[in-house]
């Protein structure tokens, strides 16, 4: 690593405990109650104390975000094949696809209750239903993007179908893809925790909204802190994938162009 | 290399685009003989028909009217797995492939029968030919241009096809390397058999190489001349210094002025 890099890290480092300390100057000259505004000190402590009881419900969510994001990529990956090579189906779902996306998803939330009840099930349909269309939407774009030459000349030498699509079209697509699950992952939480807000008896949408009822502020951000966390880190694991499934488009990022 | 090279037949071949807003007549009535391990070069200005007359040629595109014989065989009734090679203007690589892999390519589709390690094998034996040896593990982008197109041929070469379609395939290039491809061709097609068509705007460039340069004309695309290039095989790079190569480039040049501006007057 050269100083140039450390130099870097070190300073967005900076940024976020500069953030902080500003937070917690503020609060102390301004004398704000904890309960509008605590400060990062307090909330480190409400964290630290109410550890086990945070755990407790990342699970549950993060259980949901998991659960969420495969099935809308899972959905959204076949649906996307589905509309790139077949016309009719492309014509057919196409205008459904869009409806469905201007739907505000979050609205359905009271209904998943109804249909679900609580636990898993609800929060997991409204992050699934969220993450779902940047999957679709990229995914298909990438398939498009393949070189038609290219395609034409696999033809040529007499390629099926399938060589076509796993040798050329779906490695093609893996950055189009990657980007998507990025855009997914995040919808994931957001969906996760509005489910959790509704209808739900755990997880850390349930001890934010909680929280929130019995006016404890400083559980409430240690809650949303937790959260944070979670969606970084899962962040992280789809970028660490990209790396290890991608390392060639790693490389040629990184490398200056030479011709 | 023994393996039996067709004879390739073009009769009164014409392709016409038709859409709602144009009717573009592409290729018009091109007849044209290609015997068995010969080399023609195709040249005429852009948008001359010339990619559409190859794509014709390898049943990409389905003519109009007209017909490809392959040893009297209408095209429609061979399998042609295997009959054509291609090298296009860009290298087409996979950017996630290494050459070598880029080469095997070719074999992991069309030569199912060889195991792993054969296609490998296959693929590093052209990668040499075509000067590549200790690039096999790079990736396209750490290698030049000329490099590519290199592994583009090789890969064409992989599975010896007993034709080459080559459309400009070294248009892209600088002028120095573009002239290192071509001598590298011209001693590659003495050892291979091959029939060539190769498509090109450079005048020099389709003299130097073929046995005879089939001029072009667009809109619609017609073949107004075939050249016959007199210089004798093998031929070195040195020849484009000669003056007898001067004088016939020249020749053709202005044969394709004067088809241009009967075009212009018409």
């Amino acid at each position: 690593m050269d100083a140039q890099r450390i130099a870097r890290i070190a300073g967005q480092v900076g940024v976020f405990v500069a953030f902080f300390v500003l937070w917690e100057a503020l609060v102390r000259i301004t004398g704000m109650k904890p309960v509008i505004l605590p400060p990062p000190s307090l909330i480190f402590v409400t964290m630290v104390k109410q550890w086990p009881y945070l755990i407790q419900h990342t699970w549950p969510t993060a259980l949901a975000i998991i659960g969420g994001f495969l099935v809308a990529a899972v959905s959204g990956f076949t649906l996307a094949v589905a509309i790139t090579y077949s016309r009719w189906i492309n014509e057919l779902v196409y205008p459904f696809l869009i409806v469905s996306q201007v739907l505000p998803k979050i609205a359905l939330a009271p209904l998943f209750l109804i249909w679900f009840g609580f636990g898993l099930m609800p929060k997991l349909v409204i992050a699934a239903l969220i993450a779902f269309f940047p999957v679709v939407v990229n995914t298909a774009r990438g398939l498009n993007s393949v070189e038609p030459e290219l395609v034409q000349y696999m033809r040529s030498l007499g390629a099926s179908w399938t060589d076509i699509f796993f040798k050329i079209s779906l490695p093609w697509a893996m950055p189009y893809i990657f980007a998507s699950f990025k855009i997914s992952i995040t919808l994931a939480v957001v969906g996760v925790v509005v489910g959790e807000f509704v209808a739900s008896d755990t997880g850390l949408g349930y001890v934010i909204e909680y929280a929130n009822i019995s006016l404890e502020t400083p559980v409430m951000f240690a809650g949303i802190l937790v959260l944070s966390l979670l969606g970084v880190l899962f962040f992280l694991a789809i970028l660490l994938l990209e790396a290890m499934i991608m390392s060639w488009h790693a490389e040629i990022a990184e490398t200056p162009e030479t011709m | 290399m023994a393996r039996t090279v067709p004879h390739i037949s073009l009769k009164d071949l014409t392709l016409r685009y038709r859409s709602k807003r144009a009717d573009v007549l592409a290729v018009d009535r091109v007849s044209l003989e290609l015997p068995p391990r010969s080399f023609t070069g195709v040249i005429g200005p852009s948008g001359c028909g010339k990619t559409t007359l190859l794509k014709v040629v390898t049943g990409v595109l389905r003519p109009t009217s007209g017909e490809v014989l392959i040893d009297g065989a209408p095209l429609a009734t061979r399998n042609l797995a295997g009959m054509f090679g291609y090298v296009f203007q860009r290298p087409l690589l996979l950017p996630w492939r290494t050459a070598l892999e880029n080469v095997a390519l070719a074999a992991e589709v069309a030569r199912k029968d060889l195991s792993r390690s054969e296609r490998l094998r296959e693929a590093r034996r052209w990668l040499e030919v075509v000067n590549l040896s200790g690039f096999e593990n790079k990736l396209p982008h750490q290698l030049s241009g000329g490099m590519q197109q290199r592994v583009s041929l090789s890969r064409a070469l992989v599975l010896q096809p007993p034709t080459l379609m080559m459309d400009e395939p070294f248009a892209a290039l600088d002028e120095i390397t573009r002239e290192a491809l071509q001598d590298e061709l011209l001693r590659l097609w003495g050892v291979l058999e091959t029939t060539v068509l190769f498509v090109t705007h450079s005048i020099s460039e389709a003299v130097l190489l073929s046995e005879r340069v089939v001029v072009m004309t667009p809109r619609p695309g017609r073949i107004a001349d075939v050249v016959e290039v007199p210089f004798p095989y093998p031929r070195q790079g040195s020849l484009r210094g000669s003056p007898e190569f001067a004088l016939l480039v020249q020749d053709i040049r202005r044969r394709l002025r004067e088809y241009d501006s009967a075009q212009l007057v018409a």
